[in-house]
């Protein structure tokens, strides 16, 4: 048993919160995104949060940092659209090693820092793998819907690439997340094991799918049973859900998961739906007492924030969780085999 | 025991074969090697109707499609993914779990790299040594599927008991040790082949089949057990009668030794129970190869049963099965032509008359009541259900009457004064019925169908609904609540002051010790609503009920013993947290003071702001209007959203959920649109006017009537019509509106003009909907309200056109489709007292006094300014480019005191006119 799974058969462990709210409070600038190294870049980069780890590692470090302070057990590192088929929309696909690299190195000195001030209570950095902005299931052409935007063979190779810069980097853990079509994720599962073959490691794996209306499906159709059903092929450490809706819309879904596998769960909502104006206003105390609802029903394991959530967020979701035991995890005799 | 190692498959849906699932039948229609037919589209490259194909099995109760293109004029690769990319685009075929058939392993990878969920591959062996089979095994489990293994090795088929265990023992033994896949994912196939072929050594074919898939259960952990079953009976092609036979023989047998998948077509397969005793016997030693001589008997007797296939029957065959299924199946279809002459059966063999509304009926009606609470019935189905049900139970009630006389005629006369208990209509109180619930729309307020819907759901589920229509005063609902002994009272509104009337009434049942929960609903209700004005007034719980499935599970939960404390206890502690939290995000809202926000009106530019004058001033009368024009102005989506079936029309028409139950709601709605237009049931009027206008005093508009029209005694200076403005602080640049800001303003000397409306399609609605319920038939009762609220919309709709086209003709050149005017795409705006921009209602008041509308077309206001009829539709026209909808939001004291002030009337009144828009209203 590693580090993470024994702490998670002691406490529920805490995730960090959004990065890109985060970010948004720095108003950073065209020139703060590119800085030095690509002040004469051929496109414009402002809004390209990944590029921040070369630019504004300090940034990114700060923020991690007053994630772990606020009580998070683990945090993501700022990757969310760093393969090659996001950030062709930057024309950084280059970049993409580069990018995963330095990311997990900032959030993993951060996390060792943190662990060797307290080491009763070790910090750990998952590695975030997001769902690229295309989907392999569905057609984005209404009148062909037969046409596949990418293919499962490129988002293999992408994620491939993505997985081992981070491992490289030092993460603790892969974090498949904000699913919202399976058979992207399918790819990056793919991927994984094959590096767990060839470099003979074991790295645990987190999968964090994305329930976007309130028919209670995947965008590409599936239920939270369905969904799960079709990842849990590989051994990973937890499943859940992530961003999409807040916690109270969320519940019945992690319920479904929660009843139905031995694996731990994980969720980390928004902070709440999004108002007229887009934004999410559910407070740190808000948030927290809908939080309490899974504890109060056993549903998780691991919990933190998404879209809108801050270190305000965390902190208030921490202390609450810190009066619960985990949701009991059997993993014994039924780990997959 | 969240975790058992059960074989778990997924498409959109998952499916779970658990040792209690019933055999589980994969379509085979959709294999070029199995389907001529399927060969012939792929080879034609009609994915269309191949598509069709495999929606048809999936319809007919396949659970797994298997899907092959081994052809050899096929690009097998390239018509696999084509073909499962279009199946995933179609949600009522890709729901299933899809077997991908091939073998060519590039064809399986490729078919396996484009579908999300979980799989079965079909098949790999070890035909070409444990290299390969081990190799793909990795493969298979690295994309996550179930996989299905042939009893194949480097020798061969297995063509006997030992071989096949010997096999599949094997292929046990290195996928689970070696490969480390999942033993529940694995599936053999132990090779089903023909029996009575003639020759000796397929004699034991089918037997050993049977026992090897007996002994894999048996000592192989968590596989299943497959086949294609049409193979036993190859000898027997073209006499059907023996081949489907043979295949429920075989089944019958390898379904008890543990065979739980399997490709069967079901139209080739007879009910076991059903073959004839002697071809049974037949085939059964052929089977079980339990005679010597048993082929050459079965070919014989084959002889005799040749050319009697199964005649394609007509649909009625239900008319043959028992008289409760006659009745069942005729309440869950909704078939009324064959009831009475059921229930006159079932009358002739029950003891009493009420014993078929206790009984059959009910036994009925609860199968509905399970498949609505299960998704498996949509409410326009129960509708219909429960008017099989009235039909039914009213031609009973006379001799239920009857019954009841006949035995107080015998016995001793109930005490003088006790009035005889009437029979309610759905199941008598007592025993049977499920409790009893008051259901009314409160004071002031006519709208209906939402309430009725709910009533007729939950009289469907045995509950008795004792109804007080609408406009119903609080000491009515009181007074019946108390004489009735109801078991919950459900209150209904449309209009916002109905919201208050429902407070009003919370309070007066907590004051008079009320015990019974409270169900709030209509469509200006909400969950904010009812846990932070109506649940801290009343100790009881207090429900709010969005929509009528709901109901019946709140209902059920709230009244059932067992659970009915706890769900009361946790609706009120998850109302009071929701109230906490809603009180706490109000707080944060800031708001300007009235004066600041008319400083931050919405600036038009008069000078150059385009006003055209309107060809015809004055008041506008229509009557008798032909409804036939209305038809094109029709919206139909919010027609099906009052049926709650979401979803935008024509889209939902075809939508995979609730499209057939939306498409025959639909053909019925256009029926009834038929019937009330030939016949003139319901009569359209209008009236309508245009008038100069200024804005004075900031949000007051002053209408001057037109002189020389009909409409009579004016005050000379005109009439003011108030707006009211929004206070909350909004964002730089963004302003504050009120309705007055698009109408020039007096000072600057521009003449600007506004136009006002009333129409209705509701005279004679009332009339023909309670000929309906005379008839027991509530589906076409809440039908006509349904369509004359969407005429009255859609004459709002064409009127505003003729006026923006041609009465006042601003917009003359316009042309636009429905779609765009559903869109609001037009110039100019109608907003309606009481929505969003202007939410007092008390306008009406004033669109009443301009246009006359009483005298003009009928149209009434009552109290609480509800129209009545209750399908109608006023407003005020804004001609300005720059008009648009917007909502007007909370609004402070400081204007609610001005408003008064401007309207001359006490700040109490005031106040609770516009309270559901006052930010912390006192």
């Amino acid at each position: 048993m590693n580090k993470i799974q024994q702490a998670l058969q002691n406490r529920i462990l805490i995730l960090d919160g959004a990065m890109g709210t985060m970010l948004q409070r720095y108003k950073f600038s065209e020139e703060d995104f590119r800085g030095e190294r690509f002040k004469d870049f051929h496109k414009s980069v402002q809004g390209n949060n990944d590029l921040l780890s070369i630019t504004q590692p300090q940034a990114i470090a700060d923020i991690h940092s007053k994630y772990f302070a606020a009580g998070a057990d683990i945090v993501e590192t700022n990757t969310f659209s760093s393969t090659t088929i996001a950030m062709a929309d930057y024309d950084m696909q280059d970049l993409v090693y580069e990018l995963n690299y330095e990311s997990a190195k900032i959030a993993k000195k951060v996390a060792d820092g943190f662990s060797s001030k307290e080491p009763n209570k070790p910090r750990f950095v998952a590695g975030a793998m997001g769902p690229t902005n295309k989907t392999a299931s569905m057609s984005p052409d209404v009148n062909d819907p037969g046409f596949r935007a990418i293919s499962f063979e490129e988002l293999r190779v992408a994620y491939k690439q993505q997985a081992e810069a981070l491992i490289d980097g030092g993460v603790d853990i892969l974090l498949v997340e904000t699913i919202f079509d399976t058979l992207n994720a399918k790819a990056a599962l793919f991927a994984i094991d094959e590096i767990k073959e060839e470099r003979n490691i074991d790295i645990p794996i987190m999968i964090s799918g994305t329930i976007t209306d309130a028919s209670g499906r995947t965008l590409s159709g599936q239920t939270a049973e369905a969904f799960l059903i079709s990842i849990t092929h590989i051994p990973l450490l937890s499943v859940g859900f992530n961003c999409a809706l807040g916690a109270k819309q969320l519940t019945p879904h992690l319920e479904v998961i929660a009843n139905r596998t031995n694996l731990a769960v994980s969720a980390y909502p928004n902070a709440g739906l999004p108002n007229a104006f887009g934004e999410y206003d559910e407070s740190p105390q808000q948030m927290a007492s809908q939080v309490k609802e899974y504890l109060d029903k056993q549903l998780v394991n691991i919990i933190g924030g998404c879209c809108g959530t801050t270190p305000e967020h965390i902190k208030a979701i921490a202390e609450i969780a810190s009066q619960y035991k985990p949701r009991s995890v059997f993993n014994s005799e039924n780990a997959a085999v | 025991m969240k975790d058992k190692r059960y074989l778990k498959l997924s498409g959109l849906e998952p499916l779970i074969i658990t040792p209690e699932s019933n055999f589980i039948n994969v379509g085979e229609r959709t294999n070029v090697a199995g389907s001529k037919k399927f060969l012939r589209l792929i080879k034609e490259r009609n994915f269309e109707e191949a598509l069709s194909v495999a929606r048809e099995q999936v319809e007919n109760g396949a659970q797994i499609i298997d899907v092959n293109m081994d052809d050899g004029l096929i690009d097998g690769k390239e018509a696999m993914v084509k073909f499962l990319n279009l199946v995933i685009a179609e949600p009522d075929i890709s729901r299933v779990p899809i077997m991908i058939d091939s073998s060519k392993w590039e064809i399986i990878e490729a078919g396996l790299q484009v579908v999300q969920g979980k799989c079965v591959v079909n098949s790999i062996s070890l035909k070409e040594g444990e290299a390969e089979f081990i190799h793909h095994a990795k493969l298979i489990k690295r994309y996550g599927a179930a996989v299905i293994v042939m009893a194949f090795d480097e020798t061969g088929q297995a063509d006997n008991y030992d071989r096949r265990i010997e096999i599949a023992k094997r292929s046990y033994d290195i996928l689970v040790n070696q490969v480390k896949f999942a033993p529940e994912d694995i599936i053999f196939d132990l090779n089903i082949f023909p029996v009575a072929t003639g020759m000796d050594e397929h004699r034991k074919n089918a037997i050993d089949f049977i026992e090897a898939t007996r002994w894999v259960r048996e000592n192989l952990p968590h596989v299943s057990v497959s086949g294609g079953v049409s193979n036993v009976s190859f000898s027997f092609r073209g006499n059907d009668p023996v081949r489907e036979a043979m295949h429920s023989v075989f089944l019958y047998h390898a379904i008890q030794a543990g065979m739980n998948i399997g490709i069967v077509n079901p139209a080739m397969l007879e009910v076991y129970d059903d073959i004839p005793k002697d071809l049974l016997e037949h085939v059964e030693d052929v089977m079980l190869d339990r005679r010597e001589d048993a082929t050459e008997r079965l070919l014989d007797f084959a002889e005799t049963v040749k050319g009697t296939a199964k005649e394609s029957k007509i649909d009625l065959s239900w008319r043959e099965e028992s008289l409760q299924n006659r009745i069942t199946r005729a309440l869950v279809k909704g078939i009324d032509e064959y009831i009475l002459e059921d229930i006159e059966e079932a009358r002739q063999i029950a003891n009493k008359p009420i014993e078929v509304i206790e009984g059959n009926l009910m036994i009925g009606m609860n199968v509905v009541g399970d498949l609505f609470g299960s998704g498996k019935m949509f409410l326009p189905q129960v509708v219909k259900s429960a008017r099989v049900m009235k039909k039914a139970v009213a031609y009973l009630l006379p001799y239920i009457e009857k019954a009841k006389k006949d035995l107080t005629e015998k016995s001793p006369q109930p005490p003088k004064g006790e009035k005889a208990e009437l029979v309610p209509p759905l199941g008598a109180r007592g025993t049977d019925s499920a409790g009893r619930i008051l259901m009314a729309t409160v004071k002031g307020d006519v709208h209906d169908i939402g309430k009725n819907i709910v009533g007729v759901v939950l009289a469907c589920n045995n509950y008795e609904i004792i109804d007080l229509g609408v406009m119903v005063p609080p000491e009515k609902i009181i007074a019946t609540a108390k004489e009735e002994n109801v078991d919950a009272i459900g209150l209904s509104g449309l209009i916002t002051p109905s919201l208050d009337e429902m407070v009003f009434l919370a309070k007066e049942m907590q004051r008079q010790n009320f015990k019974v929960p409270l169900l709030i609903g209509g469509a200006t209700t909400s969950r904010a609503h009812t846990a932070v004005k109506i649940d801290p007034e009343y100790e009881c719980a207090v429900v709010h009920i969005n929509d009528a499935s709901r109901a019946v599970t709140v209902v059920g939960d709230l009244l059932k013993k067992e659970t009915s404390e706890a769900y009361k206890e946790n609706i009120k502690q998850e109302y009071d947290t929701f109230r906490q939290d809603f009180l706490k995000r109000q707080k944060v809202k800031t708001y300007l003071p009235i004066s600041e926000a008319r400083k931050n009106k919405f600036q038009i530019d008069w000078n150059s702001s385009e006003i055209v004058k309107p060809n015809k001033l004055g008041v506008h009368v229509l009557k008798d209007f032909d409804l036939n024009i209305l038809l094109d102005y029709l919206d139909w989506t919010p027609f099906f959203r009052s049926w709650e079936l979401h979803g935008k029309y024509p889209n939902i028409l075809t939508d995979e959920i609730v499209g057939e139950q939306a498409s025959e709601l639909f053909k019925d709605a256009k029926k009834m649109l038929h019937k009330i237009i030939s016949e003139k049931l319901l009569e359209a009027r209008a009236v309508f006017g245009i008038f100069e206008a200024n804005t004075i005093d900031d949000d007051d508009i002053l209408i001057v009537p037109h002189r020389g029209g009909a409409e009579g005694a004016f005050p000379p200076s005109g009439v003011r019509g108030l707006t009211l403005r929004q206070q909350s602080q909004k964002a730089k640049g963004k302003p504050n509106l009120a309705l007055a800001d698009f109408i020039a303003p007096k000072e600057t000397g521009i003449q600007d003009y506004i136009g006002c409306f009333c129409v209705s399609t509701g005279f004679g609605t009332a009339e023909l909907a309670a000929k309906y319920v005379a008839e027991h038939d509530d589906y076409n009762a809440i039908m006509v309200k349904a369509l004359a609220d969407r005429l009255a919309e859609a004459f709002a709709e064409y009127l505003h056109k003729e006026v923006r086209t041609n009465y006042w003709g601003y917009a003359s050149e316009e042309n636009l489709t429905n779609e765009d005017l559903i869109s609001e795409k037009y110039k100019g705006i109608r907003p309606a007292p009481g929505y969003p921009a202007c939410p007092d209602h008390l306008e009406k008041g004033t669109i009443w006094e301009l246009l006359k509308v009483k005298e003009n077309i009928g149209v009434e206001l009552t109290e609480h300014m509800a129209m009545w009829p209750a399908a109608s539709v006023s407003g005020y026209y804004f001609a300005n480019p720059e008009a648009r909808y917007f909502g007007l939001g909370k609004i402070k004291m400081d204007q609610v005191e001005d408003f008064a002030k401007r309207k001359n009337m006490d700040l109490e009144e005031a106040t609770n006119w516009l309270k559901t828009n006052i930010a912390e209203a006192p």
